[in-house]
């Protein structure tokens, strides 16, 4: 039932919303038109910001720089209780969401889904969301330079959620 | 961080990676950003027949009360209303894709606001940061990707995740909504004892 609704609810909602639009009486496919055009323009224009700071995650993770933060952080995290294996992947998540699955399977590979980590890292991954990529592209859109109090903001919430993953998470494998 | 990645390279000898680092992501954002345009376009188009449809009215006016307490600064005619209902139920639904442009028009809406304010220099809102930390506090009810990536790696349980990753949740969305409403009283009082 849950994984047909996870798969179903997509489909589900553009049917919805078309149909909706068609009891309306709305030209829907003219209507579709106008947003997608919007659409377009929406990614051109954030697309620079994009590449921006793709690019520079992209340099800062080949120069190795993160795994070694991950390194540095291993023993302040073992202070938090956050597993070792768990400190690069709350590190990645806050910079890509592609790298942090990746590193989420390799946890899942090497120790299973179902163990302690496995269980961890899939709670830590649906609670918590790309800190720097959302700021960078939503900012970025409206030329905002002043972040204000969003980045702690956001980190706090993270840390809540890696807290919570953590500790809602242990002795339930 | 370009100048950290490039400075630890030269440290570590690794420039060469760096170098492809370099070119490897910029294909990764093109790449990237071709999806992007896909998906993105598609949705911007499914939501317009909704907004125009009425859809969007009707669920930003059930929102209402949510939206005032988060935003007081957004009356209720306010342009990014409608777009930050969006927003915030594509995300709890779990449609990313649908989520983003959505939030982008809400921002653009928001920061309209600013402009009249210059030489406020490109400063966010109250209202942006808020809806900014509530977007990355996730609000996704549903982990369905991770659920997929379970079953696919031989899960016993692949949704046995699902209360603790909706509790978890919880926690980071409540942890923001608290911060923000702390900020947002202590900016009203910065400001109210600078007069």
């Amino acid at each position: 039932m849950m994984e047909w609704l996870s798969h179903a609810i997509m489909p589900l909602t553009i049917a919805y919303i078309v149909g909706f639009g068609f009891l309306s009486g709305r030209p829907v496919f003219h209507d579709f038109l106008d947003g997608a055009k919007d659409g377009m323009k929406t990614v051109a224009e954030i697309f620079p910001t994009l590449l921006g700071l793709m690019t520079a995650v992209g340099v800062l993770r080949a120069s190795g720089f993160l795994d070694a933060l991950g390194g540095w952080l291993t023993v302040p995290a073992g202070w938090l209780h956050i597993p070792a294996p768990l400190v690069p992947v709350t590190l990645v998540r806050m910079v890509s969401n592609s790298a942090a699955i990746g590193l989420v399977l390799d946890i899942f590979r090497q120790y299973g889904p179902d163990s302690q980590l496995g269980l961890t890292a899939s709670v830590l991954m649906s609670c918590t969301e790309t800190v720097f990529y959302c700021i960078s592209i939503y900012f970025g859109s409206v030329k905002i330079k002043k972040t204000r109090y969003v980045l702690p903001g956001a980190l706090l919430a993270t840390a809540a959620g890696v807290a919570a993953s953590i500790w809602l998470t242990s002795g339930l494998s | 961080m370009i100048l950290i990645g490039v400075i630890w390279g030269t440290m570590n000898g690794s420039l060469d990676s760096v170098t492809q680092g370099v070119l490897d992501s910029a294909k990764d954002t093109v790449a990237l950003g071709l999806t992007l345009l896909g998906v993105m376009s598609f949705w911007c188009g499914v939501l317009k027949v909704g907004e125009r449809a009425g859809l969007i009215d009707w669920l930003s006016g059930k929102l209402g009360p949510l939206l005032d307490f988060l935003f007081p600064g957004l009356g209720r005619t306010h342009p990014a209303r409608r777009p930050i209902a969006v927003n915030i139920v594509a995300n709890i639904l779990g449609l990313g894709m649908a989520a983003t442009p959505a939030g982008l028009e809400a921002m653009k809406a928001m920061a309209e606001d600013c402009e009249p304010q210059a030489g406020s220099g490109g400063a966010a809102s109250n209202a942006m940061c808020t809806f900014l930390i509530l977007n990355i506090s996730s609000l996704q009810l549903i982990p369905i990707n991770m659920i997929a990536y379970r079953s696919q790696y031989g899960s016993a349980a692949p949704t046995a995740v699902l209360g603790p990753a909706l509790a978890a949740t919880a926690c980071s969305t409540l942890a923001a909504v608290v911060f923000c409403k702390v900020m947002e009283l202590w900016t009203m009082r910065r400001r109210r004892a600078g007069r």
